[in-house]
């Protein structure tokens, strides 16, 4: 994904427990922040008027 | 004794004393630098076969749930996908009578066209030197000016699995650098990136030559013709083929041999391999794996190792 132009900080891996709910809220506000300060997705977008 | 000689001498036994039922091959096309797959079921059928640089297609694409006994000719990357096609249970290694053939390069017929601007109508060989024929004119081209780029960085020419070879081993290409085209797209940011693919992918008019010319695309329905689920758009959107060219990629992790036979196939000249070369420096580099060099280890992809490189889980 990175390769081909995705921006690194719009891909997260994650391994969390479902015993780990501290864990998930943790890495979810540390997504949304870093994907927020990017600001919106440019790429791998559909237009609408190309979607046949 | 040249190549060919050889190959229609074992193929002829082979086919005489019943050890196969069909001999895969080539025969001459019907335009120059365009061999096309050959099978001989008889011995007579043999006289056709032919051997030159322009045999490029891969084979092994039509040994996929084959029954009967096989004989094939096959390159140093046709055997490799040979191995992964034994590995992957899409043929028995006792169905096979390998014909290996060391390989000096294919031919790139886009570069000879390219540079030989008029119609061409023969195309000979002579050791090392190419020489193109068109109506009024000729050209001589060295080989290794007009190689595929995959053969010009290949360092695994001769077979690695075989029952009988043509000739000696060829002395293996060295020190050759393998992914500088993949360190520099690296280097791009992700917009250049983007902008690169986007660049490659414009003329794509998603006749899925690329994945019929493969041998690992063997699947019975690829993911591209299901459509329940339909998982990816088939219109001509950019986003369409884009994911069309990165999951086929995808299926090919560690499997692909770099045989070129995608982008020898494509009408338009995408270069295609610049989808697999990523995936094949990922699996040398962090699971120190090449496709289809023996039948002993399970790929990359199918075995666990607790060591396995994890840095992307965070």
């Amino acid at each position: 994904m990175e390769h081909m132009g995705i921006d690194p900080g719009r891909l997260q891996f994650s391994w969390i427990s479902s015993a780990e709910s501290t864990k998930f809220v943790e890495v979810v506000n540390e997504v949304t922040a870093t994907v927020k300060a990017l600001g919106p997705n440019r790429t791998f977008i559909k237009t609408e008027s190309k979607v046949a | 004794m040249s190549y060919i000689t050889k190959i229609k001498e074992i193929s002829e036994k082979i086919l005489k004393d019943c050890t196969v039922e069909m001999v895969i091959g080539f025969r001459k096309g019907t335009v120059p630098m365009m061999n096309e797959p050959c099978f001989a079921k008889t011995p007579a059928e043999v006289k056709q076969f032919v051997w030159d640089g322009n045999c490029g297609i891969n084979l092994v694409n039509y040994l996929s749930d084959r029954k009967e006994k096989i004989g094939i000719v096959a390159k140093g990357c046709d055997s490799r996908n040979i191995v992964t096609h034994i590995l992957e249970n899409k043929i028995k290694r006792e169905q096979l009578y390998i014909i290996g053939v060391p390989c000096l390069g294919m031919i790139d017929r886009r570069r000879i066209s390219a540079a030989f601007g008029t119609e061409i109508t023969e195309v000979r060989e002579d050791g090392d030197q190419v020489i193109v024929t068109g109506p009024g004119s000729e050209k001589t081209f060295n080989r290794t000016d007009v190689m595929q780029e995959n053969c010009a960085i290949c360092i695994h020419r001769n077979p690695v699995i075989f029952d009988e070879m043509v000739a000696d081993p060829l002395e293996e290409q060295k020190e050759v650098d393998r992914y500088a085209d993949v360190r520099h797209i690296e280097s791009l940011a992700p917009d250049g990136k983007w902008a690169f693919f986007e660049g490659i992918l414009d003329a794509c008019i998603r006749c899925y030559a690329c994945r019929n010319a493969c041998p690992l695309c063997y699947c019975p329905t690829c993911f591209v013709d299901e459509h329940r689920p339909q998982w990816v758009g088939k219109s001509q959107d950019p986003i369409d083929i884009r994911t069309f060219h990165f999951l086929r990629a995808y299926h090919c992790a560690g499997r692909c041999t770099d045989c070129g036979a995608c982008e020898r196939a494509c009408p338009v000249g995408i270069p295609m391999r610049q989808f697999t070369k990523k995936l094949e420096k990922d699996c040398l580099e962090l699971f120190d794996w090449e496709a289809g060099i023996t039948l002993d280890i399970r790929p990359a992809l199918d075995s666990y190792r607790p060591n396995d490189p994890d840095e992307f889980i965070k």
